[in-house]
């Protein structure tokens, strides 16, 4: 353990930490503690039993003092959880914080394994590599970078929107990018809100116009993310602007060019009334769209598609608002940090055949109820099937591609209260009778099981079981002519056909189908079935693994309004406490190069993706700009010489912390 | 538990099923040293058995179920009884003999049990442990068959028919005479078929494949 | 490559039509098929409820037949195609074959069986239906090429059955199957569309437990005929045997009369290809379609 990189005497003391019964009750503690005391340069070796505890920290900072200790080895659980509070009390004993390492022996040894004996000799073979590992270890300052103070806000839903304004109110520039023609998200479209029955217009669109007016805002719909480069405090992106055919600035939303148009109704599907209605191909998606701009749909206009018609929409525009030749276009913009509030989709019923969707016209699936209950809806509210009937008798399935292997694993968590809100604005509007089907009912939250308990009450049955099918084979002569649930009613344990006029599927929810695609644009990663990751599951389900990067709403995991919005608000504030300190300091893991050996080939300076490297003609050397350098280590795999190193992890850590961990005894 | 549906002799299809309704006040209870802890983990290691204890409850087994309007217990309710240890239930249960293996509940079930599978393993266990109702024919029809081919190597649907109703129940045979005549009639049965030529070799492969009880698939 | 016939024991007895069609109508497609030598029955459903590793014990003799057979064992060709016409053969089989893949100790003690008779089982055979066959390896256009007499004007429900398809999804969705419709279109006979195609039978019910059996069977048979079917072809012998023999016994229960001829899609295939129908064994049916004399004066 010789090095010329050793500066003076190097004195180890050793802290390992029972974490309760976390890691002492797989771990042998006081075995690993005597082990490593008798390694050399180990001047003194504890065990506590929450090392992480004020006692704990001061026993650290006590032995520092009286041993004269240079080297901290802390031995406990992982280091995103208590790295940061040990180098804190180092720094405060005196001695420079790098001098400090952490071992993991709680997610790397105690909690992934039941062998006792082999557990320890892992936690004793991770610290001996550790030991081995600190003697190389030098003093090292944290770097400080500015914050741009402005932030993105990705989805104009109503979580984007809340983020967006939270911001804004605080003095903050937002650009809230939108990729639909306006903002609102899913909830425009619902009518009301459970379990308060709140309209779900009344409530959202002041927040919309709101965000129009407000001056910090920089609303961009019909827009998309294309690319995002820098890090945390200096992102750049750049924005698409889709063409609208239309020139906002001048554009007052008077609608007369939707009269104008050559077609005298509707012929495309309507993405608002989703394809309840259908719409021409100049359009406001619905009256109190934000902003207040028409747009025409490129695949349907006759203009746009053969280059040739009346323009009648042209002629009757008196404000000469609207301009053919308009071309996709690219914005930059420069910020600190982002919020990602993309959302989720609804699961596509048509996955699952055996309910008939789209199939037999009367089964419909609950976005489409919402739009038919809602007065603004393509009926004006009245509860008129396809076929042009009134339902008397309704089954709404909670569960459509939720809970199942085959298709989505997970509880969407708002089937079954926006079911039950369904139910009773269906009974309400249409006097019919509504069964619900559910496999178990899910109301977790304020009011949600009064509610429930109140549409119960309201009459409408609920019945256990999840259904089978819906068919239009008639067995009896009442079921002639109607769709038949088959269903067991699993409380009673018979298997029931039940005859209705119309169906309402619960479908579930999941993360958008280009969802994957965003989030590389960020760097963030997803869960198994695709919703984005947060940094830790119950204290910062709003944060990200990427620094300044925050999610927001539906596109973490299905979720309710009310939550979707708390969770906007909290990444809103995350971003501000960030904002406003100003700077942050950066981890010192910067690469470096030893021009003694560096040869000028090159051949690390395309590598690079920070642009950090820079050629020294004079010299003929490589050099690295530490501010722009973000420590990936890419440089230091790939130059050939081995003339560049990394802080933090440098080749004499690397290889004796390997030469450590292969050193064990066989017991 | 009564077999009056298999006795009915004429049906009239206007009329739903009523659901039959034991009329004696009995008393119910089930205490648990009554139950078979073993149970459960027995059926699970058999073939495919495996994903057991993720069943929800749904119920879609049994509302897909083309015959579960014949069984005592509905399939989703003859999984639980096996998680709980339900043995003679279970064991006595028609519902394993009336599965019909249409496999549509393995197709459905939302949470990949083997459902088709668990009722073999089930009837499986009736027949060895005894369990099934005598002169229950679809039990006697699996063991007759089961015999027939140790024996010829081919199975002989009139023959197997006709020993089957030789011992069930005589009266089924000379209700179904005309069926067979009819059948013979047009070269679709016969009472005398070969087997295959080296039947030695079936009875030899059969034997020397058995399983012992403390040998669980795993 | 030719093909390896399976019988299973239902072809050679009630379902003999089945056999006769299949067989003329693969020689007039020109597909080469031998039968297996020595086959032995599968063990069906009722089998695997008595003994479960006997039961692939069973099956896999016919497999390890067929690679034998066709020299899986030297270096001949490795293709050993197994064609089982019957739904429930076709099915043990198909599960012999991934219940062995599966299990390793099972798959030890059923090669340890067979090697005492001299066989070997390499896993290699792939099972196939004589639909899957028609389907993906000649294909519908040429099979079109062959056709001599189109039927025109005849409403077919295709009745799919349940083991051809479930549970494992092999060459149909197993909710919405299609290729029997696609090839009854193909033939010039118009496919049905209706939501039983693969409702349950009832299989060996209708022997054993009668009500139920012919409760499912009526199911059928009348939502067929109430949507104008003129016949329906089935792809396995109990589902035919089911639907067809009961007729008369499910009409004199419910009082309605159901008359509604049951062909094998073999046949309605052998029909449309010109075969004659007593080489087609539409003979042995119970009910006859009437038009089918009709049907050849038009051609």
């Amino acid at each position: 353990m010789t090095s010329t990189k050793q500066n003076g005497e190097v004195r180890i003391g050793y802290f390992v930490c029972h974490c309760g019964h976390n890691i002492g009750a797989t771990i042998d503690v006081l075995k690993v503690a005597d082990v490593i005391k008798n390694l050399p340069g180990v001047v003194i070796s504890r065990e506590y039993k929450y090392m992480c505890s004020d006692p704990g920290q001061e026993m650290i900072q006590e032995d520092i003092k009286e041993h004269n200790l240079n080297r901290i080895v802390v031995a406990a659980c992982s280091p995103l959880l208590h790295e940061n509070t040990f180098r804190r009390a180092t720094e405060k004993a005196g001695i420079n914080q790098y001098y400090f390492h952490m071992v993991n022996i709680r997610e790397n040894a105690s909690w992934v394994h039941v062998d006792k004996a082999e557990a320890t000799r892992k936690a004793i073979d991770l610290s001996r590599a550790a030991i081995q590992r600190v003697f190389f270890h030098q003093a090292l300052e944290k770097k400080q970078v500015s914050i741009n103070p402005n932030v993105l806000v990705v989805g104009g839903g109503i979580s984007g929107i809340h983020a967006a304004l939270t911001l804004a109110k605080a003095g903050k520039k937002v650009y809230l990018v939108e990729r639909d023609p306006t903002i609102g998200g899913l909830m425009a479209k619902f009518d009301k809100t459970f379990p308060t029955l709140d309209c779900a217009a009344c409530i959202l669109t002041p927040k919309m116009t709101e965000v129009k007016n407000h001056p910090n805002i920089e609303l961009m719909t019909y827009s998309e993310v294309e690319k995002v480069s820098g890090f945390v405090g200096q992102y750049k992106a750049t924005i698409k602007r889709k063409p609208r055919y239309i020139k906002e600035d001048v554009c007052v939303g008077c609608l007369d060019c939707i009269d104008a148009c050559i077609y005298k109704d509707g012929k495309y599907y309507d993405e608002f009334n989703v394809g309840l209605s259908k719409r021409k191909p100049v359009y406001i998606p619905f009256p109190q769209a934000t902003p207040q701009l028409v747009v025409f749909d490129p695949e349907a206009c006759v203009r746009l598609k053969r280059g040739k018609c009346k323009e009648t929409c042209v002629e009757k525009c008196d404000r000469d608002a609207i301009d053919f030749d308009q071309k996709e276009k690219f914005e930059e913009i420069e910020i600190g940090s982002v919020i990602v509030a993309t959302g989720f989709q609804i699961f596509d019923a048509k996955k699952i055949p055996y309910y008939g969707y789209g199939k037999y016209q009367n089964v419909y699936n609950a976005l489409e109820i919402e739009r038919l209950v809602n007065s603004s809806g393509p009926t004006g509210g009245q509860v008129v099937m396809r076929n042009g009937e009134v339902p008397k008798k309704i089954g709404i399935i909670h569960c459509v591609g939720s809970r199942d292997e085959k298709t989505n694993i997970w509880c969407s968590r708002v089937c079954c209260t926006y079911s039950v809100k369904l139910a009773h604005l269906l009974k309400e509007l249409s006097g019919a009778d509504v069964y619900n089907f559910y496999i178990d009912m899910r109301t977790p939250g304020k009011g949600q099981e009064e509610f429930y308990n109140q549409v119960m009450r309201e009459g409408v049955h609920f019945i256990r079981g999840r259904v089978a099918e819906v068919t239009d084979w008639a067995a009896e002569k009442e079921e002639q002519g109607k769709l038949i649930i088959r269903v067991e009613d699993t409380l009673i344990g018979v298997v029931r056909r039940i005859p209705v006029d119309m169906v309402v599927l619960g479908v579930g929810v999941e993360p958008h189908s280009d969802a994957d695609k965003i989030r590389r644009l960020f760097n963030i990663s997803c869960s198994t079935e695709g919703f984005y990751l947060e940094k830790h599951p119950k204290l910062a389900p709003f944060d990200t693994a990427s620094d300044g990067v925050y999610i927001a709403g539906g596109c973490q995991g299905p979720k309710d309004i009310t939550d979707a919005v708390a969770q906007a608000g909290a990444a809103a504030a995350e971003a501000l406490a960030l904002i406003d300190k100003g700077f942050i300091e950066m981890e010192p893991n910067t690469a470096f190069i030893s021009e003694d050996n560096c040869s000028g080939c090159k051949s690390c300076i395309p590598l690079c993706p920070y642009t950090a490297i820079s050629f020294d003609e004079e010299v003929f050397k490589a050099k690295i700009n530490e501010v722009l350098c973000k420590g990936c280590g890419t440089c230091v795999a790939a130059c050939p010489s081995a003339a560049i190193d990394q802080n933090l992890f440098t080749n004499d850590q690397i290889y004796n912390e390997i030469d450590g961990l292969l050193k064990y005894e066989i017991v | 538990m009564t077999f009056s549906f298999l006795r009915t002799r004429k049906w009239k299809y206007q009329k739903p099923s009523r659901i039959e309704q034991d009329k004696t006040v009995r008393r119910r209870i089930k205490y648990e040293s009554e139950l078979d802890i073993g149970f459960r983990e027995k059926i699970a290691k058999m073939a495919w058995g495996e994903r057991l204890d993720s069943c929800m409850q749904c119920g879609t087994c049994s509302a897909t179920c083309p015959v579960s309007h014949y069984m005592d217990y509905t399939p989703r309710r003859i999984i639980d009884m096996v998680r709980q240890g339900f043995k003679e239930e279970v064991l006595n249960s028609f519902t394993l003999w009336v599965c019909a293996s249409c496999y549509s509940c393995t197709v459905e079930c939302p949470r990949g049990i083997k459902i088709t599978d668990v009722m073999y393993a089930l009837k499986r266990e009736a027949i060895k442990q005894g369990f099934h109702p005598k002169r229950f024919l679809i039990p006697m029809l699996a063991s007759k068959f089961y015999k027939q081919v140790l024996r010829h190597g081919r199975q002989n649907e009139g023959r197997l028919i006709l020993s089957l109703y030789l011992s069930a129940n005589p009266l089924l045979l000379l209700r179904n005479s005309k069926l067979a005549f009819r059948l013979w009639r047009r070269g679709r049965m016969k009472l005398f078929e070969k087997g295959i030529r080296n039947k030695a070799s079936i009875r030899k492969l059969l034997s020397s494949i058995e399983r012992r009880e403390e040998e669980p698939v795993q | 490559m030719k093909y390896i016939y399976y019988p299973g024991c239902s072809l050679k007895s009630t379902g003999r039509p089945y056999e006769e069609s299949l067989l003329a109508v693969f020689k007039e497609l020109q597909i080469p098929m031998e039968e297996l030598h020595d086959w032995n029955c599968c063990g069906a459903t009722s089998y695997m409820s008595v003994d479960e590793l006997k039961a692939f014990g069973l099956a896999a003799r016919n497999l390890a037949l067929a690679e034998s057979q066709n020299g899986i064992n030297g270096n001949g060709d490795p293709d050993v195609h197994i064609v089982a016409p019957c739904s429930a053969c076709y099915l043990v089989l198909i599960k012999t074959e991934r219940y062995l893949k599966e299990y390793k100790n099972e798959r030890k003690a059923v090669i340890k069986g067979l090697k005492t008779i001299g066989l070997d089982y390499n896993g290699k055979a792939v099972i196939r239906h004589p639909v899957d066959v028609l389907f993906n390896d000649i294909g519908l256009e040429s099979i079109a090429k062959h056709i001599k007499k189109p039927l025109k004007g005849i409403k077919v429900a295709s009745y799919y059955g349940c083991q051809m398809i479930r549970p494992f999804e092999l060459f149909d969705p197993v909710h919405y199957p299609v290729t029997l419709d696609l090839l009854v279109d193909k033939l010039g006979a118009t496919p049905l569309d209706w939501p039983l195609k693969t409702r349950c039978c009832g299989g060996s019910l209708t022997g054993t437990l009668h009500e139920a059996g012919m409760r499912l069977n009526y199911r059928l048979l009348s939502e067929a005929k109430k949507r104008g079917a003129d016949m329906i072809i089935t792809t396995c012998p109990l589902c035919q045997f089911n639907l067809e023999c009961y007729q008369d016994r499910i009409s004199s229960y419910t009082g309605k009369k159901i008359e509604m001829p049951i062909l094998y899609f073999t046949q309605l295939v052998g029909l449309a290809l010109g075969i004659p129908e007593k080489k087609l064994g539409i003979h042995r049916s119970f009910i006859r379609f009437p038009n089918f004399q009709a049907l050849e004066m038009e051609v």
